[in-house]
């Protein structure tokens, strides 16, 4: 399995360290319920097809990025880095 | 039929011409008692134990290929009970004691073999970690040994027993653990709940659950419709895609696992060793090969195959432990879909649906759980009460933080 890193080009997946789905998103500190805590920790939607993936360049670029690859073939349709995610939440 | 000694001598005089199917193969019903999606290990014992324990026959198995075509015939087979932390070890010995009865109760040879499970210490802090899980497991009335560098030498002569950076210590043994035949599991389970009246459909996938009022009533298949008081959710590696037909999201991630056989062997080694200075295990099958396996590949996937990385890993580990396996060649890898769940055990629980049963998060230690998950499945399903040995595989247990994290890796499936 290949990603291609948006900085550094096509790399083997083993420069690159998994961390999971990239939609949850965190609930807002002391205000969030501990039911919507549970759900950002514990659940996942786990599909059979694309999947929205966190996946860090350890060995390169050291950028976290957000890959969409489907989960019954592991082809990568996607790599975007996830700041761009970040600053277009932010705005 | 009974098979026995007998029954062999019969059909040897009469050319093996009389063996009849050892399971039916019905049209499925229009209502059951209890249907239980997944036609795999735990789906199977899962109907034994109902038949046979509770009486409760009207049950069908729905399985979307053939029987044990999922990760029942994809595991390295062992069985073991080696587990620390109280919430498991009265689980996984039931299991053990259900597997040491196992070829009585269900008449069929399924190749049960307590050749021992020896888990390999590299260091002393490893071993103090042994020794206090040997404890503990002893405690729990379970067997276990602690074994120093000699006796380990005496044991398994062929290891590398003084490599520079992994020299070992010695081990930890469960002498009842070993392996079993996984095929001949699930087809033990098939041919004695189906005995009992228990159908077994096949090529019957699952594409929908019918809930009216809150309660589970029915499943859609790609047979037709049918209608159940029951039904059981075994389904692990998709238990997310089941889950998912009632919104139902679950506390799981499906991870590939690999596994490897060499080639046939004349018996080198009798027992069964995991390696403690890396992920990896290694036994041989009665028919020679070399079966062993290591870690998962580590990202979420259902493709039922893996990559290179691991592959490359595993036989690292092989050789560090093991340098005379160079020599041996490989002669197949599969990989099996898992269940990972965020504390690295399973479930075994009611779900927020009335009548809708759930068994899943094997991570990838589904395999010598078969009877002690199919029998405290069966104990739910019946009497509505979790099995006393199972009380803490509760959906609910990740809210509530009461967690069983064997490894104490947290909430990442991949590290468990």
């Amino acid at each position: 399995m290949r990603i291609n890193c948006p900085h550094c080009g096509a790399r083997d997946a083993q420069e690159f360290t998994y961390l999971g789905a990239a939609d949850p998103q965190r609930p807002d500190g002391l205000a969030a319920t501990e039911a919507a805590m549970t759900d950002y920790v514990y659940m996942r939607d786990n599909p059979a097809g694309p999947h929205r993936e966190l996946w860090y360049h350890g060995a390169g670029c050291h950028s976290w990025l957000i890959v969409t690859r489907d989960t019954r073939t592991h082809a990568i349709a996607l790599v975007e880095p996830a700041k761009t995610r970040k600053a277009g939440a932010a705005a | 039929m009974r098979y026995s000694v007998f029954s062999l001598l019969a059909q040897a005089l009469q050319g093996h011409k009389g063996w009849t199917p050892a399971w039916r193969d019905p049209a499925p019903k229009p209502e059951y008692d209890v249907i239980i999606i997944g036609g795999g290990g735990h789906g199977l014992a899962t109907a034994h134990y109902l038949a046979s324990r509770h009486d409760i026959t009207n049950v069908a198995v729905l399985e979307k290929g053939y029987l044990g075509s999922g990760n029942v015939g994809r595991n390295t087979t062992i069985i073991r009970s080696n587990y620390l932390l109280p919430g498991n070890t009265p689980f996984y010995e039931l299991s053990m004691k259900l597997w040491e009865g196992l070829e009585e109760d269900l008449n069929y040879n399924a190749m049960v073999s307590q050749r021992g499970v020896i888990n390999l210490y590299h260091s002393d802090a490893q071993r103090d970690a042994f020794a206090r899980r040997g404890n503990a497991m002893r405690l729990a009335g379970v067997d276990a040994e602690l074994l120093g560098r000699e006796q380990i030498r005496a044991m398994l002569p062929y290891l590398d027993h003084d490599n520079a950076r992994f020299p070992i210590h010695g081990g930890l043994l469960q002498r009842r653990g070993g392996s079993a035949r996984h095929d001949a599991v699930a087809w033990g389970y098939a041919r004695a709940a189906d005995s009992r009246g228990v159908d077994m459909i096949q090529n019957c996938e699952v594409t929908g659950i019918t809930v009216a009022g809150g309660r589970a009533v029915g499943v859609e298949t790609s047979r037709g419709p049918i209608r159940a008081k029951k039904i059981a959710m075994a389904v692990a590696g998709n238990s997310s895609r089941v889950a998912a037909m009632v919104g139902l999201r679950l506390p799981i991630e499906s991870h590939v696992l690999q596994a490897f056989v060499s080639e046939g062997l004349k018996p080198v080694i009798d027992t069964v060793v995991t390696f403690g200075a890396g992920h990896f295990y290694i036994s041989q099958s009665d028919k020679g090969g070399l079966v062993f396996g290591g870690d998962i590949d580590g990202y979420n996937s259902y493709a039922q195959r893996g990559n290179l990385p691991v592959i490359e890993d595993v036989m690292e580990s092989a050789m560090a432990l093991w340098p005379g396996l160079g020599r041996v060649r490989m002669l197949r890898h599969w990989g099996g879909v898992m269940d990972m769940s965020m504390d690295g055990s399973p479930i075994i629980d009611f779900t927020p649906i009335d009548g809708l049963y759930l068994n899943s998060g094997w991570c990838y230690g589904g395999f010598k759980a078969t009877p002690a998950s199919g029998f405290c499945f069966a104990h739910l399903i019946a009497t509505g009460q979790p099995h006393p040995v199972a009380t803490a595989y509760r959906l609910d247990r990740f809210a509530t933080g009461r967690l069983i994290d064997e490894k104490g890796a947290g909430a990442q499936p991949n590290l468990h």
